[in-house]
């Protein structure tokens, strides 16, 4: 058993920031050239979907016109939007491809996204009770958020949520909870809900009103092909991300653990939290990269289509470190996600230790419990996990 | 911005346009429209480059085809050029060299590459026509007055020609050339910018006088031995253009005279310091969220370029106000005069301004 120690974890950030700054220094004409073309392909791909939707008497012409723009609405929100708003292309100071002038196409205005997802999930990845992209809100994903009967019913509910993820996603956003507390006024609340509700509108009467009422007798199949390139668009995103923190081996942490916690430890944590997803190169660009999820956590700013590339290096450091570095498929891993979700609905036998009982740090986990090598077959870390391992 | 009121046609295209963004929402119809003609961009001032034409070895024009937004300008004028170098938006300032263009023509801009210029040698020798560039429309009040004043002067050394070149086609093209001197400093006769065409103007209109002074054979041009060249110089209108050394001396010697508004000047780029007394610091930029360390000697300008901030800029050389920023705290310096200053509320011009310790700034 090889233990990792606190001079180890800062090794692995520097060899993490060396990794970094290799890439920011090769940024270039090839990285602008890619992210310009996969912006015109997308634009083609849903000028052409819609097009063809309009000739929807044909049968076969629906279905080419609703994949295509599927497909569009797939690469706009993830290979585009997702990373154009993560800041990846800010550094080509190109007004028009910048996170602070890019809005995506989905019902939740970016600006909301950016502080819930970009600082709060990306800050606080996988910390109880900081992440609220831990199941949500709505669901119980980790054995650590305590039991209620109302998770019983969190199977369906996550079915419910996957064709509607964008508009989970905007009501997400408002951070609801957070009124009890106090922590937010109802009038920031309202202002955003305004915000949503224009956005949104907007969104509904381009998909279900304006095209579908251009297209005149063919009103009904250009609705329903809009509809269901969202909803397809919706599931694919809810499932891509499901798997990119919530697949079993998928580490939780609690605030206590992270208190203090140094660059390599946030590193660490950001390994810990993440699995990646195998597939071939237009997978990858179909998921927003998010297939690399690992990368992507650990650079959330650095441009995505370099994330394949420095998956070996990051997957070596790993292993020289006996570290985990989950990975599957995307059928392994959705059917992973979806084991936790049946497991956690039900109340979980042992309860959590008391935090003061818990290990304060990461690096003071004891060395039985800790980073060891050969986890086991899942690359678990067990002490990362609380009690239910 | 206020432009020129809405003809009827553009009125009812910015109602069509507001129409169809419903479809097109949360885009505008010009993000799909602009990946067939990127000149048809509102949003962004465009240009195409449709030829690079070398004027000597180190020094080439490119004629540019200005898209929707452009306005005509006067000769003397400036723009500014946004370029991309390496995946990089750079932007930089260069007078126009081509006389006012006749409806929606071409203009053109005369660069040299200057020694480690990553966009001048961009420019310059790595540019090829079909590029698309950032332009913003033409500005500037180095231009000349109406009616144009029957003597007219104009010193320049090296790149300093070019706004003058537009002001002599321009003059030229209407075939009225008033009573004019040009005196010009280059290295050497092969590197006079314009030199073939000067000289034939030279010839072509008997009103022009041009003396070319090359001055790694003859030395630098004193302003002492204007009176020889020029012996009426403080009855003419001057406009002079160059480096900044050169300038410096004409505004004293015409202040000396007493007659400095008669010279008008345009600078190329500011002098800095280099002054690194400030030493490294940190720069918060406040409104959009990021930080950056800095070596207390790049511009704010720069310093939030780097981080990837959409920082506004204007002439880069502290004379527009397009890039400033209000300081929240920390002080500055002035990279011209090394002058140290700041107060919170204070407002900065970041591209002449570095850090001095740590910064907070509204940007």
């Amino acid at each position: 058993m090889q233990t990792f120690s606190e001079a180890d974890v800062e090794e692995f950030g520097r060899e993490l920031d060396k990794i970094r700054d290799d890439v920011i220094a090769s940024r270039g004409e090839d990285d602008a050239r890619y992210i310009r073309r996969v912006i015109a392909v997308q634009r083609a791909l849903e000028v052409s979907g819609r097009t063809l939707l309009f000739a929807s008497v044909l049968p076969p012409a629906w279905l080419a016109g609703t994949a295509a723009l599927a497909t569009a609405k797939i690469l706009e929100n993830m290979e585009i939007g997702h990373n154009v708003l993560h800041g990846q292309w800010d550094w080509m100071r190109d007004p028009e491809i910048h996170s602070s002038t890019w809005e995506w196409d989905l019902v939740s205005p970016a600006g909301h996204w950016k502080y819930t997802h970009n600082y709060l999930h990306h800050t606080w990845t996988n910390v109880l009770g900081k992440d609220r992209d831990i199941g949500f809100v709505l669901l119980r994903l980790s054995p650590e958020q305590p039991w209620h009967p109302y998770y019983l019913g969190q199977p369906l509910y996550n079915a419910v949520l996957a064709p509607f993820f964008e508009w989970g996603v905007a009501l997400h956003d408002l951070e609801v909870e957070r009124l009890r507390g106090g922590d937010k006024s109802w009038t920031e609340v309202f202002t955003q809900l305004r915000e949503i509700l224009r956005k949104a509108g907007r969104q509904a009467v381009k998909d279900y009103m304006a095209f579908p009422l251009l297209a005149g007798p063919l009103f009904f199949p250009v609705l329903v092909g809009n509809l269901t390139a969202n909803m397809t668009r919706n599931v694919w995103a809810h499932t891509v991300i499901f798997c990119g923190h919530f697949p079993d081996e998928a580490a939780t942490f609690s605030e206590e653990q992270i208190e203090g916690e140094t660059r390599g430890e946030w590193y660490l944590r950001q390994l810990l939290g993440s699995c990646n997803l195998t597939g071939g190169p237009l997978f990858h660009i179909m998921t927003g990269n998010l297939s690399h999820q690992i990368e992507h956590h650990l650079f959330p700013d650095l441009p995505s289509n370099r994330y394949a590339e420095i998956a070996p290096r990051v997957r070596a450091l790993c292993e020289r470190f006996g570290l985990p570095y989950n990975t599957g498929s995307l059928l392994r891993q959705t059917a992973r996600v979806w084991k936790r979700v049946f497991r956690l609905a039900l109340p979980t036998p042992k309860q959590r230790p008391e935090p003061d009982a818990a290990p304060a740090r990461l690096q003071t986990v004891p060395a039985p419990a800790g980073y060891t090598t050969g986890i086991d077959v899942l690359g678990r870390a067990p002490a990362l996990r609380g009690a239910s391992g | 911005m206020t432009g020129p009121a809405r003809t009827p046609i553009e009125d009812v295209t910015l109602r069509l346009a507001d129409t169809v963004a419903w479809l097109t929402t949360p885009l505008m119809p010009e993000d799909y429209l602009t990946l067939i003609n990127p000149l048809w961009s509102s949003r962004e001032l465009r240009g195409r480059v449709e030829a690079v034409r070398p004027e000597t070895k180190d020094v080439a024009s490119l004629v540019i085809r200005p898209g929707r937004g452009w306005s005509a300008h006067r000769a003397g004028q400036f723009i500014r050029v946004g370029v991309d170098v390496d995946g990089v938006r750079h932007w930089r300032t260069y007078s126009l060299s081509s006389a006012p263009e006749r409806g929606a023509g071409r203009v053109t801009i005369t660069v040299k590459a200057v020694p480690g210029g990553v966009v001048s040698t961009h420019l310059v020798h790595r540019t090829k026509p079909g590029t698309i560039v950032g332009l913003t429309r033409p500005q500037g009040d180095f231009v000349l007055p109406e009616p144009v004043p029957s003597r007219l002067l104009f010193v320049t050394a090296g790149s300093g020609i070019t706004p003058v070149m537009a002001m002599l086609r321009s003059l030229a093209r209407i075939g009225e050339m008033p009573d004019a001197i040009v005196l010009h400093s280059a290295p050497t006769r092969e590197e006079v910018i314009f030199g073939p065409e000067l000289r034939t103007l030279a010839s072509r209109f008997p009103n022009l006088l041009l003396h070319e002074r090359h001055t790694r054979s003859s030395g630098r041009l004193d302003l002492s031995q204007l009176p020889d060249l020029c012996p009426d110089w403080s009855e003419r209108h001057v406009w002079a253009c160059g480096p900044t050394g050169m300038l410096r001396e004409a505004e004293t010697y015409w202040r000396e005279a007493g007659v400095v508004d008669r010279l008008h000047v345009e600078h190329f780029r500011p002098v800095l310091t280099g002054s690194t007394a400030g030493g490294a610091g940190h720069v918060r930029f406040l409104a959009s969220g990021r930080e950056a360390d800095t070596d207390g000697a790049t511009p704010l300008l720069v310093v939030g370029e780097n981080a990837g901030i959409l920082m506004s800029s204007g002439c880069r050389m502290g004379i527009c106000y397009s890039c400033t920023g209000r300081l929240r705290s920390g002080r500055v310096r002035d990279l011209r005069t090394g002058r140290e200053y700041g107060e919170e509320g204070e407002i900065v011009q970041t591209c002449v301004s570095a850090a001095v310790g740590n910064v907070e700034i509204e940007l």
